[in-house]
C-alpha cells in the first residue's frame, strides 16, 4: 500500500517536468507547466555553513528559485509546510559505478603470457583507456538509485572501474521519474586512472605497482610528444588522453601509500590527482598533506574481530586489531590537518551501511559540518560544478532532503530525497509518530502497551500482569493493525486490533477475539519520553568504548610513538673495529655527535653525552646488505624483458616489521634490487633501515643510482608456464643486451645531439650506464654468462660494478679483478636450482684472494637478520681473516655501493652508523645490543623488551574492547591471519 | 642426434660424479688424545683420551688420570682441539632430492594422501653430493623423511658415509609422519573467495578422518589379514612400539590436539615436529612426556608482533620447563641448509642455553628422541665411534673447522664435490 502510494505521487509529481518543450508529442498536447513549490517552515542547510531557520525553499522547474525566511511565495504555488523539519542538500558520490557494468574477465583466457597489445590504433598497452567513455557503457538503474537515494545521494559521478586509465565519467543526477536528457549533468566529468590493469586484457605489462608508476609517466610524455605532432600514425588513446587532460584526474590510489606513489607521478607532469584514499591516512597525515591532495574517502570502517577463539585470536596482528580501533577517526585526523576531502559509498557492500558508517566517524570527533561539506560542496568542487549542485544556492538543481531534524543523529529520519525537483519518498512525513506507552483494558484486565522504534517498522510489546504477549503491529495511513496472542500462553490464540490514530495520537478503534466477537479498543497515550530517555543512556554507554589508541610510526608493533631524535653517545672501553688502517682496538672510546663519528681514542669525554660502558663489548660499523627485498612493496616488474624504467625508490614500504629485525641483527644500510624476472631489471634503492620514519626519508641522499641485471635460469623462465618471452637461452640473452645498449647508445646520440626526440625513460636509464652514471648490479650464477656480460659492457666501453650472487665467481675471478668489478655472493648457499650445482662456500675466499672487492648478501629477509654470521663462515670456508671477513658485510658493500665516504668503517666525519654487540660479532654468540643511524638508535634490545610488553597489553586492551563491542550487538568479522612473505629475487607482485 | 646423446650423456655425468670413496672398516685401534671432550650430555672432560676398537667407544677418560699404553694405536694428538659426537639431524630430506628446482632429482614425496607404506630409505641417494657436504660440519647422522599427504610414509635412520643405501641404513623404519590438519585454510582465490587464511573450516573433519584411520588401521592388525593391505600393515609398528609417530604440528591447539589423538589412538611413542609454539604448551609436552624436534632456528618469526628472536629462543622456552628436544632443518632449501645445524644450536646460546645444553640438541637428544641413544649420541663407552674432532667450537662458525670424522670408528673423508672445486680454482690463481 505505502509503495503504490508513494509512486502514485512521484508520478503524480513527474508531470511538473516531463519531456523536452521542442519533442513532438503525439498522445495529447503539450502540458508544460510553470508552476512552483515552496517548502514552509524548514530549517534549510543552503550549505553546511548558511544555515536558514524557519524559512521558505522556493523551486520551479527542478531548480531552486529561492530561499529564505520571507520569500515571496507566488500564487501558482504548490505549498508544503513541513513543519519544523530539515532540509539539506542532497549528497554527491564521486566515485561511482552506477549504471555502468564492471568489465569481466574473458572465462577463456589462454594460460600463454601476452606480451603485446591485443589493439591497433590505440596506446600500446591495452590496460591504457583513456578513449573510454562512461556515457557508451551506461544505463540508469533505478534499483540501484533508490538505493543512494534512501543513502541521501542525489547525484554521483560515474565511470568504468577498469584499467590504469579509465577514460571520462558521466555526472548523473538520480532521478528516477525522468529521462537522461535531465539525468545527465556531464557526460565529460573528469577522467578516472588507478594502478591496476584491466581485467579485460591479459597483457602482462605492467605486474607491479612500480610497472604502472613507470607506464603512466611514459604514457604521459608520448602524450605530448604526439600532441607535438611527432607521430605518424594514428593514436585514438594519446589523443583521447590529450583531450581529457582539462578534466578533473581522479586517481583511485586506495592506501596512503598508493597516495604518495600517485602524487609522485602526477607532480612530474603538473597533475593534481583527486585521490580515491584507503581509510589509513592518519597513519602518515604530514606525508598526505605535503602531497596538497585532494581525497575521495571510502567510509568503510572494519569490524571488531571475533575475539572469543582464544588460539584463533592469538594470531591476529596488533596492526589489523588497531585498524578497527583506529580508522573511524581517519575523517577527523584529515579535517583538523586541513585536507579537503569528500566521502564515496565505494567499497561498501551497500549504501545502507553509508550512515552508520559517518556517524561512526562524528562519533569519533568528526564535526557535522565538515561532513556535510565532504557530501554536498566539497565534492560539488572537485568536479567543477559548484553552481548546480552541493548547496540550495539560487540557481542549483533542487536537490535536497527532508529529514525529521539533525541529519546526523541516529534517530533521524530521512523523509524525502528531491532530485531535480523529483522527490521519492522514503519514510511518510505525513505519519504520525505514535511511539510511546499506552494503557487500555480488555475483559476487564490492564494492558501495557509500549509502540518504539522506526514509524515504517514500529516495534511493540504488550504486558499484562507483568507478563508479556507475543505481539505483532503494522502502522499505515493513520491506521494500526495489532495482533496479540492471549493471556494462556498454552492455547495458539490470537486478539486483532485495529485502531485509527487520532489528532492526539491516541489509538480509537476496535478489538476482535479468538471466538470472533468484537468489542471497541481506545488506547491513550501516556508518556513519550521514555523511549528516548533509554535510548540517550545506551548512546552513554558507547562513548566510553571508544578510547582511540596512539598511532605509532609505523602503525604497528614495535612503531614509535615518538620518533626517536639524534643523541651524543659516547662508548667507553669497547673492541673496536675500525675497518680502517687502525684494525681492531681494544680498550677504546668511540664518540658519536651530531649524527657523525666524532673521536674515536682512549680517555675520552664530552659533557653532553651519554656514556655507555661497552667494556668487553664490541663496537662496530652497521652491516651494509648489497642485495635485498625488504622494505618494498613490489620486486619484480616481469611484464617485459626489460624494465629499467621502473624504480624501486618508487614502492618502498616503511611498515615492513623486516626493517626492525633486520636493525635487531645489526643491519643499518641495504640496496633494495629490484628481482631477477627479466635480463634488465629496475632502478634499486638504497635505503637507511630509519625505522619509523616514511618511505621517501628512508632513500640516502644524492644516492648513487643502480639498477639491476640478471642472468641465468629466472631471465630464461626456465620455471615458467609458457615460452613465449625471448629469451629462452643464455643465447638470448646476450642479444638483449647488445639490442638495448645499441639502440639507447643511438638515443643517447641523437638526445645529445639536440634534435627533438621522444623522451623514452627506458632508454634514458640506459643511457644514463653508458655514460657511467648508474652501475649494475647483476644477479649472475655460472661462468659462461659472467664472462658474456664482462665482453658485451666492453663493447660500450663500461664495466659492470657488482655481479651480486656470482656463485661461479671463483672460475673468472681474475677477469673480474682485472677489470674491477666486485662479486657480492652467499655464504653457503647451493643445490636449489641447476645452476647453482657448482656453488661453493669457498667462492668469497677465493675471490677476495684474487683480488676482487668482496661482499656477502641476503637476498633474504631472514638471513639478513645475521649477516654477521654468514660473514663468519668466511673464516671457515676459505681461512679469510676476521678482520677482512668483517668487512665483507661492512666495508665491502660500502665500496661497491659508493657509499663508503659515508658508511661502512668507523672514522670519524662518517655517519654515525654504528652497533654495540653483546660479544665479538663474528661469533654465533653475539647480539646486537644496540643499532645505531646517524646518531639515532633505532635499535635497543632493552626498549625491545619494553616494547614487548606494550604490545601485549595493548592487544589484551583491544581484545577487551572487541568483547565489549561483540556484547553490544556489533558486528564481527572472523580472524585472518597476516601474511608474512618472504620475498626473494624470483618473487612476483601479487594480482594488484 | 648423435649430438643430443651426447649432450645427454654429459649432462648425466656432469649431475653423477660420485661422491667421495666411503670409508673401509676401522682396523686399526684409535687414541684421541688431549682434546676437550663434549660428550653430549651435557658434560666435558678436559684434556681427554678417547680409544676407539672395532669401531666403538671403548673409553672415554680424562688424559690427566688414566694412562695407557698406546702401542699399536694410531695416536692423534687433539691438544686443544674438540671431540664431538656426531651431529644428528632428524626430520630430513637429505638424499631424496639432490636439485631443489630440477624436477627429476626431487623423490621427496609421493602422490595421495594415506601413504604411511612409502619407504624413504629406498630412495635414499647415499652419493649425494650434498650429503657428503653435510661431513665437514659435523653432521654424521641423519633422519630420511618423506613429505607430503596427511600420512607421509615411513622415515629411516642413516649415516652419511655409504655406499648405498643399504650399508647407510643404521635403524630401518624407525617412524611414521602425519602432517597435522592445519588451522587455517586459504580461500579458493580462483573461486572468486578472499586468498587470506581464515580459521580452516574442515579441521574437525580432517582430525576426524585420520582418527578413523587409526581406528581401522588398528582393527586390520588384530584381524585376521585374510586381504592385505599394505598401507595397514605398515601402521602396526605403531600400536607395538616398534615404530613412532612423528606429527607435524605447528600450533598451539593443534599441538595439544595431537597429544590427545595420540593417547586415544594408544600409540606408544608419539613425537612433536615443527612445533612453533610448543612453548605455550610445555606443561602439556612434560606431562605426557612428548618430545620435540624443534623447528629451523633461524626462521622468521611468524607474526609481526613477535619477538625478533623468538625462533632463536624457543629451544631453551622448552628446555627450562623440562621437554626433550632436538633440532630440525626442514623448510627451505632445506637439504644444503642441513650442514647449518652447529650454527643452529650456537644461536640458541645467544638466547638462553649454555653451550653443552645447546650441543645436546644435535647430539643425545636427537638419539634419545629417533630411539637410537643406545649406540649414537653422546662419546660414551660401548657407543659407535661416531664423532669427529674440531680445531675449535664446532657450535661457531669461525671455529668449526674440522679435521677428523669417524663413523662407526671409520675415518670418513672430508673432502667434497665443493672443496675439490676449491682446491682446483685456488691452484689455478697460483698457477697465473
Amino acid at each position: 500500500m505505502t509503495k503504490k502510494l508513494v509512486l502514485f505521487i512521484a508520478l503524480l509529481f513527474s508531470i511538473v517536468i516531463n519531456a523536452q518543450d521542442y519533442f513532438p508529442k503525439n498522445d495529447g498536447v503539450h502540458t508544460n507547466t510553470s508552476n512552483y513549490t515552496a517548502i514552509t517552515n524548514a530549517k534549510i542547510y543552503v550549505t553546511p555553513t548558511q544555515i536558514i531557520e524557519k524559512g521558505t525553499l522556493l523551486i520551479k522547474e527542478g531548480k531552486v528559485v529561492a530561499s529564505g525566511t520571507s520569500v515571496e511565495i507566488p500564487k501558482n504555488s504548490i505549498v508544503i509546510d513541513i513543519d519544523g523539519k530539515s532540509i539539506y542538500p542532497s549528497f554527491i558520490d564521486l566515485y561511482s559505478d552506477f549504471g555502468v557494468e564492471k568489465p569481466k574477465r574473458p572465462s577463456s583466457r589462454s594460460r600463454t603470457a601476452q606480451y603485446d597489445a591485443s589493439r591497433t590504433g590505440y596506446y600500446w598497452n591495452d590496460h591504457v583507456m583513456p578513449e573510454n567513455k562512461a556515457i557508451e557503457k551506461f544505463n540508469y538503474d533505478s534499483k540501484s538509485a533508490t538505493e543512494l537515494l534512501k543513502a541521501g545521494f542525489g547525484v554521483v559521478n560515474t565511470h568504468i572501474q577498469d584499467g590504469i586509465v579509465r577514460g571520462t565519467g558521466t555526472l548523473v543526477a538520480l532521478n528516477n521519474e525522468n529521462g537522461n536528457e535531465y539525468r545527465i549533468l556531464d557526460q565529460n566529468s573528469g577522467q578516472y586512472l588507478s594502478f591496476s590493469k584491466s581485467v579485460t586484457s591479459g597483457q602482462a605489462y605492467p605486474s607491479s605497482i612500480m610497472g604502472s608508476m613507470a607506464l603512466l609517466r611514459q604514457m604521459y610524455l608520448d602524450a605530448d610528444w604526439y600532441a607535438k605532432g611527432q607521430v605518424k600514425t594514428k593514436d585514438l588513446s594519446l589523443e583521447a588522453l590529450n583531450k581529457n587532460k582539462s578534466l578533473v584526474q581522479f586517481f583511485d590510489a586506495g592506501s596512503r601509500a598508493n597516495i604518495i606513489r600517485a602524487d609522485k607521478v602526477g607532480d612530474a607532469y603538473n597533475i593534481q590527482y583527486v585521490m580515491l584514499g584507503g581509510g589509513d591516512e592518519y597513519e602518515r597525515i604530514n606525508d598526505i598533506k605535503a602531497t596538497n591532495s585532494k581525497l575521495i574517502l571510502p567510509i568503510n570502517f572494519p569490524d571488531a574481530y571475533d575475539v572469543e577463539n582464544a588460539f584463533l585470536v592469538s594470531t591476529v596482528s596488533l596492526s589489523d586489531m588497531r585498524a578497527w580501533n583506529q580508522k573511524p577517526s581517519n575523517p577527523k585526523i584529515l579535517a583538523d590537518n586541513n585536507i579537503t576531502f569528500a566521502f564515496t559509498t565505494h567499497d561498501l557492500k551497500s549504501p545502507k551501511e553509508f550512515k552508520s558508517n559517518i556517524l561512526k566517524a562524528i562519533e569519533a570527533g568528526l564535526s557535522k559540518e565538515k561532513a556535510l561539506e565532504a557530501l554536498t560542496t566539497i565534492p560539488a568542487q572537485l568536479i567543477g560544478k559548484s553552481d548546480l549542485i552541493g548547496s540550495l544556492k539560487n540557481g542549483s538543481l533542487a536537490n535536497f532532503l527532508i529529514t525529521s531534524g539533525d541529519i546526523f543523529e541516529e534517530k533521524t529520519t530521512l523523509y524525502e530525497n528531491w532530485v531535480q525537483g523529483a522527490k521519492t519518498v522514503i519514510e511518510d512525513m505525513t505519519k504520525k509518530n505514535i511511539s510511546g506507552d499506552y494503557e487500555f483494558t480488555l475483559s476487564g484486565e490492564v494492558y501495557k502497551m509500549s509502540i518504539k522504534g522506526e514509524m515504517s517498522k514500529p516495534k511493540l510489546e504488550i504486558t499484562t500482569n507483568e507478563k508479556t504477549l507475543g505481539s505483532k503491529i503494522a502502522y499505515d495511513e493513520d491506521w494500526v493493525n495489532i495482533s496479540m496472542t492471549t493471556i494462556d500462553s498454552t492455547k495458539q490464540e490470537f486478539i486483532r486490533i485495529v485502531a485509527h490514530v487520532d489528532a492526539k495520537n491516541n489509538l480509537k478503534g476496535k478489538v476482535i477475539l479468538p471466538n470472533g466477537n468484537e468489542s471497541s479498543f481506545y488506547a491513550t497515550s501516556e508518556n513519550k519520553s521514555e523511549a528516548e530517555t533509554e535510548a540517550n543512556a545506551e548512546k552513554k554507554e558507547d562513548d566510553t568504548l571508544n578510547e582511540v589508541l596512539p598511532i605509532t610510526y609505523p602503525n604497528m608493533a614495535y612503531g614509535f610513538t615518538e620518533l626517536p631524535k639524534a643523541e651524543t653517545i659516547l662508548f667507553k672501553n669497547a673492541t673496536v673495529w675500525t675497518n680502517e688502517k687502525e684494525g681492531v682496538l681494544e680498550n677504546t672510546d668511540v664518540l658519536i655527535k651530531n649524527g657523525k663519528i666524532a673521536k674515536i681514542g682512549q680517555n675520552l669525554s664530552d659533557s653532553s653525552a651519554t656514556i655507555i660502558d661497552a667494556t668487553g663489548k664490541h663496537v662496530t660499523a652497521g652491516i651494509i646488505d648489497e642485495h635485498s627485498h625488504i622494505a618494498t612493496a613490489s620486486v619484480n616488474e616481469g611484464g617485459q624483458n626489460s624494465s629499467a624504467e621502473v624504480s624501486i625508490e618508487d614502492v618502498l614500504d616503511d611498515s615492513d616489521i623486516n626493517v626492525y629485525r633486520n636493525l635487531a641483527g645489526g643491519v643499518t644500510s641495504i640496496q633494495v634490487l629490484h628481482g631477477s624476472a627479466n635480463p634488465i631489471g629496475g632502478r634499486s634503492a638504497i635505503i637507511k633501515l630509519k625505522w619509523g620514519e616514511s618511505a621517501n626519508n628512508l632513500v640516502y641522499n644524492n644516492s648513487p643510482k643502480f639498477i639491476k641485471f640478471a642472468l641465468g635460469e629466472n631471465v630464461k623462465q626456465t620455471r615458467a608456464q609458457s615460452n613465449v618471452r625471448f629469451p629462452q637461452s643464455r643465447m638470448g640473452v646476450e642479444q638483449v643486451y647488445m639490442d638495448y645498449f645499441t639502440r639507447a647508445k643511438e638515443y643517447d646520440a641523437l638526445k645529445k645531439s639536440g634534435k627533438p626526440y621522444r623522451k623514452d625513460i627506458e632508454l634514458d636509464v640506459l643511457s644514463e650506464i653508458l655514460n657511467k652514471e648508474r652501475f649494475i648490479s647483476c644477479h649472475s650464477y655460472v661462468q659462461s654468462e659472467i664472462n658474456m656480460l664482462m665482453k658485451v659492457t666492453e663493447k660500450f666501453d663500461f664495466n659492470v660494478n657488482t655481479f651480486t650472487h656470482i656463485l661461479e665467481g671463483y672460475k673468472v675471478a681474475d677477469k673480474m679483478a682485472a677489470n674491477g668489478i666486485g662479486g657480492s655472493t652467499f655464504s653457503d648457499w647451493w643445490a636449489y636450482k641447476y645452476e647453482v650445482n657448482d656453488a661453493i662456500p669457498y667462492n668469497a675466499a677465493i675471490m677476495h684472494n684474487a683480488g676482487v672487492t668482496v661482499a656477502i648478501n641476503s637476498d633474504d629477509a631472514e638471513m639478513s637478520r645475521r649477516l654477521n654470521q654468514e660473514a663468519a663462515k668466511s673464516v671457515k670456508y676459505g681461512g679469510i681473516s676476521e678482520e677482512e671477513a668483517w668487512k665483507f658485510v661492512t666495508l665491502n658493500p660500502a665500496k661497491l655501493l659508493h657509499i663508503d665516504n659515508r658508511v661502512g668503517s668507523l672514522k670519524v666525519g662518517k655517519d654515525a652508523d654504528v652497533v654495540l654487540w653483546t660479544d665479538h660479532p663474528l661469533s654465533i654468540y653475539a647480539k646486537a645490543e644496540k643499532t645505531i643511524i646517524e646518531g639515532v638508535t633505532y635499535f635497543d634490545l632493552k626498549r625491545d623488551e619494553m616494547m614487548r610488553e606494550a604490545i601485549q597489553k595493548e592487544k589484551s586492551e583491544l581484545i577487551n574492547m572487541m568483547l565489549q563491542a561483540k556484547n553490544k550487538g556489533l558486528k564481527t568479522q572472523p580472524i585472518k591471519k597476516k601474511e608474512n612473505e618472504l620475498l626473494h629475487c624470483d618473487s612476483i607482485d601479487h594480482e594488484f | 642426434m648423435k649430438n643430443i646423446f651426447t649432450y645427454i650423456s654429459m649432462l648425466c655425468s656432469f649431475l653423477i660424479i660420485a661422491q667421495q670413496t666411503p670409508a673401509s672398516k676401522q682396523t686399526q685401534d684409535i687414541a684421541i688424545m688431549g682434546a676437550t671432550a663434549h660428550i653430549g650430555d651435557g658434560s666435558i672432560i678436559e684434556n681427554s683420551l678417547i680409544i676407539i676398537k672395532d669401531g666403538k667407544i671403548s673409553s672415554v677418560v680424562d688424559g690427566k688420570v688414566v694412562k695407557m699404553d698406546l702401542t699399536g694405536f694410531k695416536v692423534i694428538d687433539a691438544n686443544g682441539k674438540h671431540v664431538y659426537p656426531g651431529f644428528i639431524i632428524p626430520n630430513s630430506t637429505l638424499g631424496l632430492t639432490e636439485i631443489d628446482a630440477v624436477k627429476a632429482s626431487d623423490d621427496e614425496a609421493e602422490l595421495g594422501t594415506w601413504n604411511p607404506h612409502i619407504r624413504s630409505l629406498i630412495a635414499y641417494n647415499a652419493e649425494s653430493k650434498v650429503v657428503e657436504s653435510m661431513r665437514p660440519n659435523g653432521v654424521l647422522l641423519g633422519q630420511i623423511t618423506p613429505r607430503g599427504g596427511r600420512v607421509s610414509g615411513t622415515s629411516s635412520i642413516v649415516q652419511f658415509d655409504a655406499w648405498n643405501w643399504e650399508d647407510a641404513a643404521i635403524k630401518v623404519d624407525d617412524g611414521i609422519h602425519i602432517n597435522w590438519p592445519s588451522s587455517f585454510s586459504r580461500g579458493r582465490w580462483w573461486l572468486g573467495e578472499d586468498p587470506a587464511l581464515k580459521a580452516n573450516d574442515k579441521y574437525a573433519e580432517q582430525v576426524t578422518e585420520l582418527s578413523n584411520y587409526m581406528t581401522n588401521s588398528k582393527a586390520y592388525n588384530k584381524g585376521d589379514k585374510s586381504k592385505i593391505n599394505l598401507p595397514f600393515e605398515s601402521m602396526n609398528g605403531l600400536f607395538n612400539g616398534a615404530k613412532k609417530l612423528f606429527v607435524h604440528v605447528d600450533d598451539e591447539k593443534g599441538i595439544i590436539d595431537a597429544v590427545n589423538f595420540s593417547k586415544e589412538n594408544d600409540i606408544k611413542n608419539m613425537v612433536i615436529v615443527g612445533g612453533r609454539e610448543a612453548y605455550k604448551v610445555t606443561d602439556v609436552l612434560k606431562e605426557n612426556n612428548i618430545p620435540v624436534l624443534l623447528m629451523r632456528v633461524h626462521s622468521r618469526p611468524n607474526s609481526d608482533d613477535d619477538d625478533y628472536d623468538l625462533p632463536y629462543k624457543a629451544a631453551k622456552l622448552l628446555v627450562e620447563k623440562g621437554v626433550l628436544v632436538a633440532l630440525e632443518a626442514s623448510g627451505d632449501m632445506e637439504r644444503m641448509n642441513s650442514r647449518n645445524l652447529p650454527f643452529y644450536a650456537g644461536t640458541t646460546v645467544a638466547h638462553g642455553l649454555t653451550k653443552e645444553q645447546a650441543l645436546q640438541l644435535i647430539t643425545l637428544n636427537p638419539a634419545k628422541i629417533l630411539g637410537i641413544d643406545d649406540n649414537y649420541g653422546s662419546l660414551s663407552q660401548g657407543k659407535s665411534a661416531t664423532l669427529f674432532i674440531s680445531d675449535g667450537d664446532a657450535l661457531d662458525m669461525r671455529t668449526n673447522i674440522i679435521t677428523h670424522a669417524f663413523i662407526d670408528g671409520r675415518d670418513v673423508s672430508l673432502e667434497t664435490h665443493q672443496t675439490e672445486l676449491w682446491k682446483r680454482y685456488s691452484e689455478k690463481y697460483k698457477n697465473q
